[in-house]
């Protein structure tokens, strides 16, 4: 009888099918519009009610970081810093461009995220939950999951802790 | 990361002409700085009057025999001021034994929202012997002028962040002003030149 022939064509199919499938699931990653890296946010102490969050942002095209969700905090801003003559200005920006292939940073020096009203201390080493909404230049919106490493309070630039070679002699 | 600037390693860099000026406390108006500002010549941060917070009063006085660096922020401020603060504990390690003279002062200008027991936490979390000020809003007001430092609240959705002067003011341990280092220079350019403050006092 081919019965149990029948029954291994069968197997046989589903392996396939799962593995075209995982193949399609895999392409879909690979196409994902944005990429974050080394993100990171400032450790706080008890009652302190904002911090900040770091990343590298790279999109695929031309796109905007509209907005940042975490559960840590109440409220979310992007706020970019500039300095001039040693003023350090702060203001909310509506969105950040992030032009194909070009890392964007999110830095103490620069654009960051403010997370504002904390639900409680964040405390070093702390997994941060952030998720980017992401607009390219057709209006379509991408959700990114990350997930944020809680440094501590004292973390220079880059979250480096020495980030001097200088230039000393 | 290693390297601790001794007050030899400054001492050679001063180069023999300036030798005389460690006999002892020298008032000179000028001082020679690689990285910050010489305020040498500038009256400011001299009449401050604020509380730490254990509520007692602290003036510039109050601060003899020490060095004091003071600076300006809040602490909800993301960037600049734990940024500034870092640094300024990485410049005391990076001083060795003359770090202990070093007194990094935070003063809040959001004493609205700072409380005295979140300032002592937040300066004390980069390094225990930093002292948090805070005063009214008349008296932050003042002392902020007092330094010629600049600050405005921005309003940012229902809540509000605020701009300011982020550089750090030195005096020597006699109170008078000497340096002010911009927040672009690293920990190690910062030592230097506190070490070439306190060859002079």
């Amino acid at each position: 009888m081919n019965a149990p022939q029948a029954k291994n064509r069968f197997v046989q199919r589903c392996k396939q099918l799962a593995l075209g499938l995982s193949l399609v699931g895999l392409a879909l990653q690979v196409s994902a519009q944005t990429r974050v890296d080394d993100a990171w946010v400032r450790a706080t102490v008890a009652g302190q009610p904002s911090s900040g969050a770091f990343m590298t942002v790279t999109a695929s095209s031309d796109s905007k970081l509209l907005s940042v969700q975490t559960p840590v905090a109440k409220l979310v801003q992007i706020h970019e810093m500039s300095m001039k003559d040693d003023v350090m200005k702060m203001q909310q920006v509506d969105s950040v461009a992030l032009p194909a292939g070009k890392p964007v940073s999110f830095d103490p020096n620069g654009y960051h995220i403010m997370l504002m009203n904390l639900t409680g201390q964040i405390k070093d080493g702390d997994k941060v939950p952030l998720t980017l909404t992401v607009e390219n230049a057709k209006g379509e919106k991408e959700s990114i999951q990350v997930e944020a490493v809680a440094k501590a309070i004292n973390t220079m630039d880059h979250g480096t802790m020495m980030h001097d070679h200088s230039k000393m002699h | 990361m290693s390297t601790l600037y001794t007050r030899r390693t400054v001492l050679q860099g001063m180069g023999l002409l300036s030798l005389g000026l460690l006999a002892g406390c020298d008032d000179s108006s000028k001082l020679s700085f690689n990285y910050g500002k010489d305020l040498s010549d500038k009256i400011m941060g001299r009449n401050f009057k604020l509380k730490n917070p254990e509520g007692e009063t602290r003036m510039l006085g109050s601060y003899r025999g020490l060095m004091p660096m003071v600076f300006f922020g809040f602490t909800q401020c993301p960037a600049v001021c734990p940024t500034t603060l870092a640094r300024a504990a990485q410049a005391k390690k990076l001083m060795g034994r003359d770090g202990e003279r070093l007194q990094v002062v935070f003063i809040t200008l959001d004493p609205e929202r700072d409380t005295p027991e979140l300032l002592d936490k937040y300066v004390k979390a980069f390094d225990p012997s930093f002292e948090a000020l805070y005063g009214t809003l008349e008296e932050t007001a003042a002392t902020a002028k007092e330094f010629g430092v600049f600050f405005e609240k921005v309003p940012s959705g229902d809540t509000y962040t605020l701009s300011h002067t982020a550089t750090s003011y030195v005096f020597d341990s006699r109170g008078n002003l000497r340096l002010g280092l911009s927040a672009s220079l690293t920990a190690k350019e910062c030592a230097e030149d506190l070490l070439t403050v306190m060859e002079v006092c």
